[in-house]
């Protein structure tokens, strides 16, 4: 592929795509969890850019109202939901460093070579450009996944969560140029379900085992039923 | 035509709306039970129409003859829980697990649960089954956490985090499918359309394929509970309350799996032309059978009975993932009857443990003892649901899994084996429990409770029915889905 | 290669010499300011280099002959590193051996050099800062290639003159490589040149210092060619900064009119890059010791962002 015959659009396209991963590795880093959110709100603003980039480019319509509904779920709804939910569990200043964070580093980096890996066997002129877009969307999903596994603190879970859901909007709309729009309202609608349902799960996780942190819960391992 | 369909799938939403309202816990029992039994008619109306027309479409919606017997075992078992939960949860109500807040969120997730079943297995639009399959959980994910014991939060969390994973890989599966969908389609709204792309599939570039099928496989396999990730299933359904644990059992996890034979349709019309056609199958092959000895091995280990079910529900789901994944119509057919019986079976097993643990007072296999003599009814029922579930002739079980057994024997003679081996242990493993449970030395003052046992009879005599001789109507029906799946027919 | 093209690269070598002190100078002056102080002038490097020239010499009873040697060793292998990076044209014949991995390894040897130097005389202080010198340089290094490499992956050479020369000709071009390759670069220039928050330039007193108190033994003569090979390092990553992700304005032939342009544009680029680090000296506040591996894990990381970003986004064959 040529950088040189793409459209300026598409090349900020790239652009943006390459710093919404970047900011996957500092939300996989960051310790603070205020700063987390706040990390993750700015990707949502870079999802929605990409998303309003697409639809300038394709001149379609509904995309401008889809990268509305990005802007407004990722980042501001859900941010500020997750905000006022640490502010009354009282955590803002909790900081959870990465136990080994040059690991993890190295771990989210093979992520990314693996996703690459994996959309290789696409070899389509027409489809290149696409095709790395996507393997940088799936690596954002991948990272997410890894902040879900390697973190124990049940907000800090979440935003893993959502940050993968955010990998999954910059590979639908990069692709794809948006899925149909029922379904992006569907999956939006989903999203924030799952939200508010999280915000619940955390008060009642907190009232089980005075704690937000989900390694405690361990009660339900196959080992305890040896004993 | 298209108003039945839409009475099939919106009446529980409206149910669910309804009982929102409903401040009088008795009454939301009944109407829990008359919502779902209208759904019932709605989809058994339905299921006429479909004989006589062949396949409804309209809206987003398509109903051919593969989904509209799931659309009807999915609204029987539907109905049947909602008979057993009435009385059942009434008792959880006073002996004060949870509040009437908590048993009016019950019934409001329960039609919401039924309602995205419903969506899920009616819908033609690939999206619009990935939002129904993840509101699936989210219907479902407070009512795990309903007693609010640690255990049961640790189980809630747990099914919440790993099936929103899960579905969100099913998700990106799913934008992969759009993309190989839109070199084809024109029309970019019908690019998630089922009955578009199965028209097109040959023309589906097949690298993206494949890429998006192990994603759409690990992504709805999360929800059928295909080993290794399975985690989430033993916890929420021991955790859950029972009603709970029927369902999900009976129905989510069929509903995941029809998810995934319809994409493993769509996977083998764009593979045909390559070198390697029979990818999906192989995939499919390996998850079904790596689940199913897996668990069969677990089951063994259990001291939670409804622990124990879940491991064997999720023996079943890993047998039917490995027939269809055989493919050929003999399988096919007999991964249908499965779907069916196993349903039919597993349900009613949960509902006879709901009553069994009631009687003990506890869900530990080693507390449980003398059903039969404390209440005969819900000892016998224990026995038969298992002996059934445990593949015993004459059960539809035994038909079932006597036919998935042949039809390795012809196309993969060395699986054959293996299956067979897993049977026996699960069979070993269940039994092993269920003697002491059954026939033990009933504790001191154990009473029997008031158990409404109709819905385990019906399902059992269903179950028995189908062992003895499939209706010719149900045996069409079955064929024609077989038809639909595999291009072949088998009768 | 004419004859005009061989005038030039002592000349070129001269004005990085002649420049170095002034960038310091310049950057201590925009520092001041910023902290509401008048400063000293920006000349006043010059003054202390001269001033130190004409001091006495000491060195210390317990010091090896290395250590008279090592501020000769250091001084001319940086001022043959910064030499190789093309400053006005490309078309120097210097250019030939301006590949990035020569200047790193001349730069390895400066330090090689300088540690050995700080350990020499056997206070606690130099044997301090050598081993924080070097294990900020082992996290450092690796960081610095990586970033080059992926400058050079998309240049297809290591040479940075005909980097400049692909960036001159492609540079319209939005690429996230470059921007993490510069991100990474700056960061790996700050902690390689002893600046905040890794270091302080400014200060004898801390604990933490790294760079100060390797040298902390040497006077007169030999402490001027200390500072002023600091100096040129710090013009040297300047330069490759200014040059080689902004190239625009440098000469591509002998005229004396480019080069004039190019010396205009340079010292441009420079004052500007100047600032902006005053800038950030004064608003960051310097880190502790062990923090600095953070932080340089943060350059490798938008190193190896970079060189990921240019295989799957921009080759992605």
């Amino acid at each position: 592929m040529n950088l040189e015959h793409l459209s300026l659009l598409q090349q900020l396209m790239i652009v943006l795509a390459a710093v919404v991963l970047f900011t996957s590795f500092v939300l996989l880093e960051q310790a603070r969890l205020v700063a987390a959110i706040h990390v993750f709100a700015w990707q949502g603003v870079l999802v929605s850019l990409v998303t309003a980039i697409v639809a300038a480019s394709g001149g379609l319509l509904h995309l401008f109202f889809s990268a509305a509904l990005t802007f407004g779920l990722k980042a501001l709804l859900i941010p500020w939901m997750l905000h006022r939910l640490v502010r009354r569990l009282q955590l803002d200043r909790h900081r959870e460093p990465l136990p080994r964070p040059a690991l993890v580093v190295m771990a989210a980096l093979a992520l990314v070579i693996f996703s690459y890996w994996l959309v290789l066997p696409i070899v389509q002129e027409e489809l290149i450009f696409t095709r790395n877009i996507v393997a940088v969307s799936l690596a954002v999903v991948l990272i997410g996944l890894l902040m879900m596994v390697i973190r124990t603190q049940a907000v800090a879970q979440v935003l893993g969560f959502m940050s993968m859901e955010n990998g999954l909007f910059l590979a639908a709309v990069s692709a794809t140029g948006g899925m149909p729009l029922v379904v992006e309202l569907g999956v939006a609608f989903d999203v924030l379900v799952a939200m508010v349902l999280f915000g619940v799960f955390f008060f009642q996780i907190r009232e089980s085992i005075d704690s937000l942190d989900v390694d405690r819960m361990n009660r339900l391992t196959e080992r305890a039923d040896d004993q | 035509m298209i108003k039945i369909l839409l009475f099939t799938v919106f009446t529980p939403l409206a149910g669910a709306i309804l009982l929102i309202g409903v401040r009088r816990l008795s009454i939301a029992g009944w109407l829990n039970v008359t919502v779902a039994g209208a759904t019932f008619i709605a989809a058994l109306a339905l299921a006429i129409e479909v004989a006589a027309e062949g396949v409804i479409t309209g809206l987003v919606f398509r109903i051919d003859s593969f989904n509209v017997y799931l659309l009807v075992l999915t609204a029987f078992v539907g109905m049947t829980t909602s008979i057993f939960s009435r009385p059942y949860m009434q008792y959880v109500c006073e002996s004060g697990k949870t509040t009437e807040r908590g048993l009016r969120l019950y019934h409001v997730m329960y039609q919401l649960f039924m309602f995205t079943m419903m969506l899920a297995l009616s819908t033609d639009n690939l999206g619009i089954l990935w939002v129904a399959i993840e509101g699936a959980t989210l219907a479902t994910v407070l009512l795990v956490s309903l007693y609010r014991t640690p255990e049961a939060i640790e189980a809630a969390w747990k099914y919440f985090i790993l099936c929103g994973v899960g579905i969100a890989l099913a998700l990106f599966g799913t934008v992969l499918l759009y993309f190989a969908a839109q070199h084809v389609i024109d029309d970019p709204a019908a690019g998630l359309s089922w009955s578009a792309l199965y028209a097109e599939a040959a023309r589906l570039e097949p690298s993206i394929m494949s890429l998006a099928f192990v994603f759409l496989l690990v992504g709805y396999g999360t929800k059928v509970g295909l080993v290794p990730m399975h985690q989430w299933l033993p916890d929420a359904h021991s955790e859950g309350p029972t009603p709970m644990s029927a369902v999900l059992s009976g129905l989510l996890l069929n509903v995941a799996l029809y998810a995934v034979v319809r994409l493993k349709m769509l996977v083998d019309g764009s593979l045909a032309s390559t070198t390697s056609p029979q990818l999906a199958g192989y995939l499919l092959m390996g998850f079904g059978l790596v689940s199913f000895l897996v668990a069969g091995l677990f089951l063994h280990r259990q001291r939670d009975i409804k622990r124990m079910f879940s491991y064997s529900s999720i023996e079943h789901m890993g047998l039917m993932t490995f027939a269809f994944g055989l493919g050929g119509p003999l399988a096919t057919f007999g991964a249908l009857l499965h779907m069916l019986v196993h349903s039919l079976t597993k349900s009613a097993i949960f509902v006879t443990v709901g009553h069994a643990a009631h009687i003990a007072g506890t869900q530990t296999i080693d507390h449980i003892r003398g059903l039969i003599r404390t209440q005969p009814a819900v000892g016998w029922s224990l026995l038969i649901g298992v002996a059934a579930i445990a593949g015993f002739p004459p059960f539809g079980v035994f038909t079932s899994e006597f036919l998935l057994l042949t039809a390795t024997m012809q196309a993969q003679p060395v699986f054959t084996v293996a299956l067979l081996v897993g049977l026996v242990v699960a069979f070993a493993g269940l039994f092993r429990h269920l003697h002491p449970m059954v026939y033990g030395t009933a504790p001191e003052g154990q009473m029997p409770v008031r158990a409404n046992m109709v819905p385990v009879m019906v399902h059992l005599g269903l179950v028995l029915w189908l062992g003895i001789s499939i209706p010719g109507f149900l045996a069409r029906w079955l064929d024609r889905a077989t038809e639909l799946i595999t291009g072949v027919n088998l009768l | 290669m004419n004859a005009s093209s061989w005038v030039l690269l002592p000349i070129q070598a001269l004005l990085y010499i002649a420049l170095a002190p002034l960038l310091a100078g310049w950057v201590r002056k925009i520092k001041a300011r910023l902290q509401n102080r008048r400063g000293a002038p920006i000349w006043q490097p010059y003054r202390d280099i001269y001033k130190l020239f004409t001091k006495e010499t000491r060195i210390a009873h317990t010091a090896s002959p290395l250590f008279g040697i090592a501020p000769y060793v250091v001084f001319s292998a940086t001022l043959l590193a910064v030499t190789a990076v093309p400053l006005l044209s490309i078309a120097s014949p210097a250019s030939a051996i301006a590949d990035v991995i020569v200047i790193a390894g001349l730069l390895a040897l400066a330090r090689f050099f300088l540690s050995l130097a700080g350990m020499d005389v056997g206070t606690a202080f130099g044997g301090m800062g050598a081993s924080r010198e070097m294990f900020v340089s082992a996290l450092a290094e690796p960081a610095m290639l990586m970033a080059v490499f992926t400058l050079a992956m998309t240049a297809h050479s290591t040479n940075l003159a005909s980097v400049v020369d692909y960036q001159l000709h492609n540079g319209e071009i939005l690429r996230p490589s470059y921007m993490f390759a510069l991100a990474g670069l700056v960061l790996v220039a700050i902690a390689e040149t002893g600046r905040i928050p890794v270091d302080n330039p400014a200060t004898h007193l801390e604990l933490t210092m790294i760079h100060e108190a390797m040298i902390l033994e040497y006077s007169g003569r030999h402490l001027a060619m200390m500072d002023w090979a600091a100096q040129l390092k710090l013009l040297l990553y300047g330069v490759l900064l200014a040059n080689v992700f902004f190239p625009w304005g440098i000469a591509q032939e002998m005229s004396a009119a480019a080069l004039s342009v190019a010396f205009a544009v340079i010292v441009l680029k420079l004052a500007l890059l100047g600032v902006l680090l005053a800038v950030s000296e004064t608003v960051l506040a310097k880190m502790r010791v062990f923090r600095v591996t953070a932080f340089l894990n943060l350059a490798l990381l938008f190193a190896l962002l970079g060189l990921l970003s240019h295989v799957i986004l921009e080759v992605g064959a």
